[in-house]
C-alpha cells in the first residue's frame, strides 16, 4: 500500500520537493539553533514561550478537530462521511506530529526529553499532555492505517479495531483539554487563568481542523477524481460554522468578564491585544493589527461560510475557511500564548519578535506535517479511487 | 445462581481496588499540597502550619527584608547581588533578553502591583526593593515541573537539578514572582569582544549549561556548611534568615512584633519572603 505514495503526478512529485526544501531550510536553522542555545530565537525572560509553543497549542486542536469528522460517521453511522473519516485521521496524525516536534524544538535540552519518562511526575500537566498527546497518535496511526487497508483488500475493517475508534473520540476532547490545564492552572497569569479555556480550545479546534479539511478536500477535487460530496460538503459548513459561533462567544465571554469586572489584571492583557498597553510612557502594541484582523477576519468569515453553501459557490466556500483558519490561528498560535506573558509577573512589558531562524524552524515544522499529510493522503486517495474504478 | 455470585465478587473486587487507589492517586497529583495547612498568612504565630508532605525535616527557612534599611543605606542592594551572583557564577551578558538573575531591585509599583498607597506613591517609588525566589509554601513551579527537576527540599528550600532539568520553561511561567531566569545561551561563553560572561568563576559552585532554568536557592550549600546566605551576610541587620518554624527563633520574633507584608498573597503560594516597610 505504501508504495502508492512514490508514484504521481508532476504536480504532486513538484510539491513534495517543495516541502522537502523548505523541511531542509529547518534542519538548517535547527542546528544552528542547537549550537547556540534557545536564544536563537526571540525569546527572553519575560516572553519564555514563543512560537512554538503557539504554534504547539494551535495544532493540538487542529488534531482534535478530527474528531468532528471521525464522530458522525462511527457513532452516527452518518454514511455521508464515509470517505472524509480517513482524512480527518489523517489530518490528525500529520498535526500531531508537528505538535511533537515543536515540543521538542522547544526544548532547551532536547536530549533529555524522555526524563519526562523517567521521573513520570503526576502533577505536572506537562506529563499528562505527553501522554495523551502519543496515545492520540498511535490510535490515529493504527485507526487509520487498519481501516484504509481493509478497504484496499475490499474488505470491511476487522471488529477488533473499534473500541479503538471509540476511543479516540474522548481521547481527542482529552488531548486539548490537557493542554488547556497547562495554562489555566497558573495562579500568577490572569489571562490564561479562566475556566472556559478548556472549551474555548476545543470550539476554535472543531471549527480551525474541519476548516483545514475543508480547503483540501476542494483542492483535491481540482487536482483529482476525488470528491468528498455535496452532502458531506455542506455538513461540514454547519460544523465549522456552528464552531467558530461558539468560539466567538467565548471570546465575548472573556471579554465581558474583564472589562464589566473592571480588574486590572483581567483588562490588561486584552488591552495590549487589542488596543495596546501603555507602559512607562510607551504604548505596546505589536499584536493589536493582527488580533483585530483575526476578529474581523472571522466575523467576516462565519456569514460568508454560510453564504457559500446557499450559493453552492467553492470558490466562497474556500475563501470562507481560509478567513476563519487565519482567524483562529492568529487568535490561538500568537495571542493566546504571547499575550499571556504580557505584562510580565511584575506588570512591565516586554515585547515579543521571533527570529527568522525562528521562523524559518517553525516553517519547516510545517511543511514536515503537511509532508506525512500528503504522503497519508496520497495513498488513501489513490487506493479510494482504484477500489471504486 | 453462580454467575451472579461472579458478578457480585468481581464488582466488589474492581470497588475494593477503586477505593484503595483513588485516594492515593489522588495525593499524588496534588503531592506537596495535600496537607491543610494554616500557612504563611498566619506565620508571626509561633508554629509556621504544614507544609506538605515534602517537609520532613520540619524547617521552612524565611526571609525578612528590612526595605527603610536598604534605602538609607545606598549600594546595600547592589552589595547582596554582587555578593549572590559572584558566589553563584551568575553570568552578565549585558541585556536585557539574555538576562539571568537571582536577587535584583524592584520598584515598589512593581514588586507589590496589588498594593497601591494614595498619595504616597512618589515616596515609595523610589524605595528599593530586594526581590528572590520567595520560597514558596505551596510553589506553582513545583507543581509545573514535569521532571521533578525542580522540587521542595526537607528545609523548604525550593531547589533545582540543573542535570535533570529539559529547558521546557514551564517552571518560568508558573512562577507569579518572576524568579526565574533561563540559559538562553552558553554562560561559560565570551561575548564577541572576548570578554567571558562569567567575570571570575567560583570553583565551589558549578557553572551551568545552556538550556536550563535557575534561580535562587537560598545558599544551600553554605547552609550545609552551618553558614548564612550571601546575602543575608552582606546586608548586614537589613535582613533577618532563619527557620519559620522554630518558635524562638529571631526571625519569629521579629514577625510577631513587626508589621510585613508578602508579594502577592492572593495567588496562596504562602512566599517565605517578608518586606517591612
Amino acid at each position: 500500500m505504501l508504495e502508492k505514495a512514490f508514484k504521481g503526478s508532476l504536480l504532486y512529485k513538484g510539491w513534495m520537493v517543495f516541502l522537502l526544501l523548505l523541511m531542509g531550510v529547518g534542519v538548517l536553522c535547527y542546528s544552528q539553533q542547537y549550537q547556540y542555545g534557545l536564544g536563537y530565537t526571540g525569546m527572553s525572560r519575560d516572553v519564555s514561550w514563543g512560537l512554538y509553543i503557539s504554534q504547539f497549542t494551535f495544532l493540538v486542536g487542529v488534531a482534535a478537530g478530527g474528531l468532528m469528522l471521525v464522530l458522525p460517521y462511527y457513532i452516527h453511522d452518518y454514511k455521508a462521511f464515509g470517505r472524509i473519516t480517513i482524512l480527518g485521521e489523517f489530518m490528525a496524525i500529520g498535526a500531531v506530529t508537528m505538535c511533537l516536534m515543536f515540543i521538542l524544538a522547544d526544548l532547551g535540552q532536547p536530549i533529555r526529553a524522555l526524563n519526562v519518562m523517567l521521573h513520570p511526575t503526576p502533577h505536572s500537566m506537562l506529563f499528562w499532555d505527553m501522554i495523551v498527546l502519543n496515545v492520540y497518535l498511535i490510535l490515529n496511526v493504527l485507526c487509520g492505517w487498519v481501516v484504509l487497508h481493509s478497504h484496499y483488500k475490499g474488505v470491511k475493517y476487522p471488529k477488533w479495531i473499534k473500541p479503538f475508534i471509540y476511543l479516540s473520540i474522548p481521547w481527542a476532547i482529552s488531548i486539548h483539554t490537557v493542554t488547556a490545564f497547562l495554562y489555566c492552572g497558573l495562579p500568577g497569569r490572569h489571562f490564561w487563568l479562566t475556566a472556559i479555556l478548556a472549551p474555548r480550545f476545543l470550539a476554535s479546534a472543531f471549527a480551525a481542523g474541519p476548516a483545514l479539511l475543508m480547503i483540501i478536500a476542494m483542492i483535491l477535487k481540482r487536482t483529482t477524481k476525488f470528491d468528498i460530496g455535496r452532502t458531506a460538503q455542506d455538513k461540514l459548513v454547519t460544523i465549522i460554522g456552528y464552531a467558530a459561533l461558539l468560539n466567538f462567544f467565548f471570546v465575548g465571554c472573556e471579554l465581558f468578564v474583564a472589562y464589566y469586572s473592571n480588574l486590572p489584571g483581567h483588562m490588561h492583557t486584552l488591552d495590549y491585544l487589542f488596543f495596546g498597553l501603555e507602559h512607562d510612557g510607551h504604548v505596546y502594541d505589536n499584536l493589536v493589527p493582527f488580533m483585530r484582523f483575526s476578529m474581523a477576519a472571522g466575523l467576516v468569515g462565519i456569514p460568508l461560510l454560510f453564504a457559500s453553501r446557499a450559493k453552492k459557490s467553492d470558490g466562497m466556500l474556500v475563501l470562507a475557511c481560509a478567513l476563519l483558519f487565519v482567524s483562529l490561528w492568529i487568535d490561538k498560535g500568537m495571542g493566546l500564548v504571547l499575550g499571556g506573558f504580557v505584562p510580565n509577573m511584575m506588570n512591565q512589558v516586554t515585547e515579543y519578535y521571533p527570529s527568522l531562524g525562528e521562523i524559518c524552524i517553525t516553517v519547516g515544522v510545517w511543511s514536515t506535517g503537511f509532508f506525512v499529510m500528503s504522503l497519508l493522503y496520497k495513498i488513501a486517495i489513490t487506493v479510494t479511487l482504484e477500489q471504486e474504478a | 445462581m453462580d454467575s451472579n455470585r461472579r458478578k457480585f465478587l468481581k464488582m466488589a473486587g474492581l470497588g475494593a481496588i477503586a477505593g484503595v487507589a483513588a485516594p492515593s492517586a489522588f495525593s499524588t497529583l496534588l503531592k506537596g499540597e495535600a496537607q491543610a495547612s494554616s500557612g504563611h498568612g498566619h506565620a508571626a504565630a509561633a508554629t509556621h502550619g504544614g507544609h506538605g508532605s515534602a517537609a520532613t525535616s520540619g524547617k521552612q527557612y524565611g526571609l525578612v527584608i528590612d526595605v527603610k534599611k536598604f534605602a538609607d543605606n545606598p549600594g546595600l542592594g547592589e552589595k547582596c547581588i554582587k555578593a549572590c551572583h559572584s558566589l553563584h557564577n551568575v553570568p552578565d551578558y549585558g541585556n536585557k533578553k539574555d538576562e539571568i538573575k537571582w536577587i535584583w531591585l524592584e520598584k515598589y509599583e512593581n514588586a507589590f502591583p496589588e498594593h497601591s498607597h494614595y498619595k504616597r506613591n512618589a515616596e515609595l517609588h523610589k524605595l528599593p526593593i530586594v526581590t528572590m525566589c520567595n520560597h514558596c509554601e505551596k510553589p506553582p513551579c513545583v507543581r509545573a515541573c514535569p521532571t521533578k527537576a525542580t522540587f521542595k527540599n526537607s528545609d523548604g528550600i525550593v531547589m533545582m537539578d540543573f542535570h535533570r532539568c529539559i529547558g521546557c520553561r514551564f517552571c518560568m511561567a508558573a512562577c507569579p514572582y518572576g524568579a526565574r531566569s533561563f540559559n538562553w545561551r552558553d554562560p561559560r561563553g565570551k561575548s564577541e569582544i572576548g570578554k567571558p560572561f562569567i567575570k571570575r568563576i567560583n570553583p565551589d559552585f558549578p557553572t551551568r549549561t545552556r538550556g536550563v532554568v535557575e534561580k535562587c536557592n537560598f545558599c544551600a550549600e553554605r547552609l550545609a556548611r552551618g553558614k548564612k546566605p550571601a546575602c543575608v551576610e552582606a546586608a548586614g541587620s537589613a535582613m533577618i534568615f532563619g527557620d519559620l518554624n522554630e518558635p524562638g527563633s529571631k526571625i519569629n520574633k521579629v514577625l510577631s512584633k513587626k508589621f510585613t507584608i508578602q508579594r502577592k498573597p492572593a495567588t496562596g503560594t504562602n512566599p517565605s519572603l517578608f518586606y517591612i516597610l
